[in-house]
């Protein structure tokens, strides 16, 4: 019998609060990765590659590599922060732990444990959004009060990468195979989404497909708000990005239930 | 018992998967103070059941209320009021002991000073309060499980269902789980457990059913089941010769083969035990009491399911 989506109330928040209460007893090793990685990133393409690339042309202006490179950076680690939250973590804890079997025989309905994840998924994106917006402060390339932006931006774009995470681990049968959305849907992001050179040195074909790309998004809202440009592109973005996670969203809740209910 | 309103009544309770019917339309009612068991082998439909009881599974036929109200439109309201250890121990290793608990207990909407309290109280009675502050993995198997069973009880339900909870156990600590049951009994609390311990299921439940297959073999009170089907006593018999199998036959008296012994059941122990002793012994033979492992056996075969 399928019963199709049960009431969310606001209890998928007690989710959230568990996974909060988990992540504050080691919040010092998830600080890591993001103050680490851009500094690497920066030194090595930043100051590595920049010093071959010299300046970048960008919407008329022609801006130095770090810079350019730098809400390419922030952009990758939204997606990455609630994708493999969803993705990995969820998994261990739905098949290995048996954590959410343990909870739907408490008060809360399977949608809402899937929601409290996909939540909790976008706020580490923005925790870690936050942790590498100071990182990248210290090196002068963000521009403020607009980098701020990049807050919400990264609540969004969690929202849409971890619901899309959520929806391959509704379909996923072995921990091994999430490889494959790796391999095929985040590393093609993360090269040509924008990150580390414009989109404009791509074929015309190959930009359609980038735009395409939720993480292409994701970087068209945070290099203006980074360098402190205000464009009236954003809009499309903002509504991509919103689209996209009223489609995944559901689709994850859907997923996960054909898989855990008999 | 019969005048209070049941806190369970399934009524044809069938719960298919695909082709395969793994609960088949079983009809039971159990009553508030009550300790009810349901024992069968493995498969027999005793999980599937249970998960039915608490919204995991979706029915496939049938109709369940529990507290006098049907559980599909009740769903949530009635999981407040009950508790549930289930059978694959899924603590969370990512929280500490009393950590596990408080969560548990926010899942209840209970308030934090509340749950404080309530987390005190059942470390305390589980005997884990020296561990409140260890990772699950630290703690033995016995404890865990009692962590489960104190888990369950956050929300002080009005029904608490276990799902084989001595399972696995070594026998302290399977006493000492039984013992806390056994208080937990006292005190009113309406249990329905599974185990495939009968002579702890013939000290703990009022009543009990065994199923097989996904049916209800029999139901009642365990020494109502061992007199119906049993008799008092059995009377173990080694290598038994052929003069005895064809005196048995000519009395009209139950027995079974099993391997090289004959079990032979009866409501008049000593006297037949005396009789078979002297003429139609050779190897060996013993009289005991009728036990509910000999109603189980007897009932759902000695052949193995797995
Ligand atoms: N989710 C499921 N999908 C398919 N078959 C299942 C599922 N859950 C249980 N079964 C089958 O139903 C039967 C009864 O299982 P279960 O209720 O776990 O029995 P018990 O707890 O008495 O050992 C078994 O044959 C089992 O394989
Ligand atoms: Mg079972």
């Amino acid at each position: 019998m399928k019963t199709g989506l049960q009431t969310i109330s606001w209890r998928f928040l007690r989710i959230w609060q568990r996974n909060w209460d988990v992540y504050a007893r080691t919040w010092r090793i998830n600080f890591i990765p993001p103050i680490l990685e851009p500094i690497l990133y920066l030194v090595a393409f930043g100051a590595g590659l920049g010093y071959l690339v010299g300046e970048i042309p960008w919407e008329g202006r022609r801006i130095g590599y770090a810079a350019f490179i730098a809400p390419g950076l922030l952009s990758i680690n939204i997606m990455q922060n609630s994708f493999f939250e969803t993705t990995y973590t969820s998994f261990v804890r739905m098949y290995y732990q048996k954590t959410f079997d343990a909870i739907l025989a408490t008060p809360l309905n399977l949608e809402e444990i899937i929601l409290g994840e996909i939540v909790w998924g976008a706020t580490r994106s923005l925790m870690a959004t936050a942790v590498m917006l100071v990182v990248l402060s210290f090196f002068g390339i963000l521009s403020y009060p607009s980098a701020l932006l990049i807050l919400p931006v990264a609540f969004l774009g969690g929202l849409a990468f971890g619901a899309a995470g959520m929806c391959f681990t509704g379909i996923i049968p072995t921990i091994e195979v999430f490889n494959l959305p790796v391999f095929l849907f985040v590393t093609p992001m993360f090269l040509f989404s924008g990150t580390f050179f414009p989109l404009e040195q791509l074929p015309f074909w190959a930009r359609a497909i980038a735009y395409g790309f939720p993480l292409t998004h994701i970087v068209e809202l945070c290099r203006p708000a980074a360098l402190g440009v205000y464009r009236s592109g954003q809009v499309w973005a903002v509504i991509y990005l919103s689209l996209f996670s009223m489609v995944t969203v559901p689709l994850a809740l859907f997923l996960m239930r054909r898989r855990l209910i008999h | 018992m019969t005048q209070l309103a049941p806190v369970i009544a399934a009524a044809n309770l069938t719960k298919r998967f695909g082709d395969f019917t793994a609960v088949d339309g079983i009809t039971f009612a159990i009553f508030p103070g009550e300790c009810f068991g349901f024992l069968g082998p493995n498969g027999a439909g005793k999980t599937s059941t249970i998960r039915m009881l608490y919204g995991f599974y979706p029915l496939s036929a049938g109709s369940l209320e529990i507290f006098g109200r049907d559980l599909h439109h009740n769903l949530r309201e009635v999981k407040y009021k009950i508790g549930v250890c289930q059978q694959d121990n899924n603590l969370d290793p990512d929280l500490s002991v009393r950590e596990n608990l408080l969560v548990f207990a926010r899942y209840f909407d209970l308030v934090r000073e509340k749950a404080e309290a309530r987390a005190q109280e059942l470390l305390d009675f589980f005997g884990l309060i020296h561990k409140q502050d260890a990772r699950i993995p630290e703690l033995s198997g016995g404890m865990q499980r009692r962590l489960v069973v104190a888990r369950a009880l956050i929300n002080d339900p009005t029904l608490l269902v276990l799902d084989e909870p001595t399972t696995g156990l070594d026998p302290q600590s399977r006493h000492q789980l039984w013992e806390k049951l056994r208080q937990l009994k006292a005190r009113g609390l309406c249990i329905l457990l599974t185990t495939h311990y009968m002579d702890e299921a013939a000290q703990m439940c009022d009543r009990l059913m065994i199923m097989d297959q996904g049916r209800i073999l029999v139901e009642g009170a365990p020494l109502d089941l061992i007199g119906r089907y049993i008799g008092g006593n059995v009377i173990e018999v080694e290598e038994p010769g052929g003069e005895l199998l064809e005196f048995l036959k000519g009395e009209g008296i139950s027995s079974e083969t099993e391997s090289t012994r004959l079990l032979i059941y009866t409501a008049d122990g000593e006297a037949l035990f005396r009789r078979i002793s002297q003429q139609y012994c050779s190897a060996g033979c013993t009289l005991r009491q009728a036990t509910l492992e000999d109603v189980f056996l007897k009932l759902t075969g000695r052949g193995l399911r797995e």
